[in-house]
């Protein structure tokens, strides 16, 4: 599994495609890959606005994991973790996918009684979860400190062997080759800035690069799916925020696994590169921006040094924002819109990148024929009237 | 970090307030259908550009009010 020469072609857009896919995210990729391989649809075109994986397939902290508490969160993203365990055979690519295990630390009696809980409802729908008390934290991962003097003392965690960390830039590129060598066409540069709408159908696209018409349009635009769906007339339930995140300088091998806290709203993982990734909570307010506040990030490091006093001394290399669209309930929406032949996929808010294959799959699906993958029925739209929400802000929250 | 200014304190660090969102969000009238519903409970406006928002002045006044801030540059105008 060498380094491909040559990864996609750079296509201009045709006049018109069957399925047109409004961002070249993980997502997007993974959704057009899938077309033409479970769907065998290949008259395709990714519209990009900016170059192909650019925005959060960029920005985020890589993890992966399923251990989500409600029985439809676990089906999917279980479901995607077990195409991750194949992805890197399947593209003919090393996506470095690394299953070191996830802690999920517990800072207090209700956080322990919520850990527990959640590790045999996971253990129920068959995926793999274990509860650790303090000492047994310590065993898997020796650097973090479990005193019971720390402001917020480590009672335990949940650790999901099978979780861990890919690069994200040779899941994007491995996924965005597959899907070129189908005859897909990505096209980069090219902005959808508005929907042809005839008698409630979707017709076309206007883009930066002129019009395309299409069969099916399908949004996978993350934070900014709002501001198409806004042309297309549709308000959706998102609010998009930015979720910083942060390297250190290259460092020996230090962190074997990755640890999340939702109670002091960090997580860290180390490269295969070498740097400590650290992921924050969300900037209060709503943003484009693609920064966020110094003091957020302060806060993240506090919590950061207090688990690890290790990295007392470890420098900031840089820190970075990207554009998160959150949910109500922490759960995306996924499936058709009140515009026929308008599709969405989105609200995956502060925790996409993990469900980056299972979402395509049961995208492609819901695209092909024209009605929800089993997998996705439950995160329609429709649950925001009906009130049958997957509350996963115990799971996913701050630590997504 | 943002500077906010509140009304009756003036302008504060943005860590003393906490975020309140869409402002202008009327109650629903008595009768209304479950959409009507589902979108005054779960739907705001999410907007790139300016954006009429409620902020808290959790640390200092106690304060609920509103500004105009817009959510690519930040900046925040009187209204």
């Amino acid at each position: 599994m060498s380094h491909p020469d040559l990864l996609w072609r750079n296509p201009d857009p045709k006049p018109a495609y069957d399925v047109v896919i409004a961002g070249g995210g993980g997502h997007g990729l993974a959704t057009a890959y899938y077309l033409a391989r479970n769907h065998g649809i290949t008259n395709v075109a990714v519209l990009e606005k900016g170059w192909l994986a650019g925005g959060n397939m960029a920005r985020n902290t890589t993890i992966i994991r399923s251990n989500y508490l409600w029985d439809e969160s676990a089906a999917l993203y279980e479901h995607s973790l077990r195409l991750w365990e194949g992805l890197s055979e399947e593209l003919d690519y090393d996506l470095r996918f690394s299953q070191r295990g996830v802690l999920n630390l517990a800072h207090s009696l209700s956080d322990v009684r919520e850990g527990r809980r959640r590790v045999n409802a996971n253990r129920l729908n068959g995926v793999d979860a274990e509860w650790l008390d303090a000492g047994e934290v310590k065993k898997f991962c020796p650097i973090i400190n479990v005193s019971d003097r720390a402001r917020h003392p480590v009672l335990g965690a949940t650790l999901q062997r099978r979780g861990g960390i890919a690069k994200h830039d040779h899941v994007a590129w491995a996924l965005a080759r597959k899907a070129d060598a189908y005859g897909i066409d990505l096209i980069q540069g090219c902005e959808v800035t508005g929907f042809e709408i005839t008698k409630n159908r979707v017709t076309a696209v206007q883009t930066s690069r002129g019009r395309i018409a299409a069969g099916k349009v399908a949004l996978a635009a993350a934070g900014h799916t709002s501001v198409l769906a806004e042309r297309a007339g549709i308000r959706l339930p998102l609010q998009s925020h930015p979720l910083q995140a942060l390297v250190s300088e290259l460092l020996e091998p230090v962190l074997d696994c990755v640890v999340m806290s939702n109670a002091v709203h960090v997580y860290v993982s180390q490269a295969h590169k070498g740097e400590l990734v650290m992921g924050a909570g969300i900037d209060a307010y709503n943003s484009y921006g693609q920064r966020g506040g110094v003091h957020v990030i302060e806060a993240q490091m506090a919590a950061a040094l207090e688990l690890f006093p290790i990295f007392s001394r470890v420098r900031v290399l840089r820190t970075w924002a990207g554009i998160v669209d959150v949910s109500p309930d922490a759960s995306p929406v996924i499936g058709p819109t009140p515009v026929e032949g308008l599709y969405v996929n989105a609200g995956w808010g502060t925790g996409g990148f993990k469900a980056t294959p299972g979402s395509g799959w049961v995208y492609a699906h819901t695209l092909a024929h024209d009605r929800p993958h089993p997998l996705a029925e439950p995160f329609g739209l429709e649950r925001f009237t009906t009130g049958a929400l997957v509350d996963e802000h115990g799971a996913a929250a701050v630590a997504h | 970090m943002l500077l906010i200014e509140c009304p009756h304190c003036g302008p504060r660090d943005e860590t003393e307030f906490h975020y309140g969102g869409q402002a202008g969000i009327a109650y629903p009238a008595d009768e209304v259908s479950d959409e009507e519903w589902a979108a005054y409970v779960f739907v705001r406006d999410n907007p790139k550009g300016w954006f009429r928002e409620r902020w808290f002045h959790a640390h200092g006044c106690r304060t609920w009010f509103a500004v105009e801030r817009h959510t690519v540059t930040h900046e925040i105008r009187t209204s």
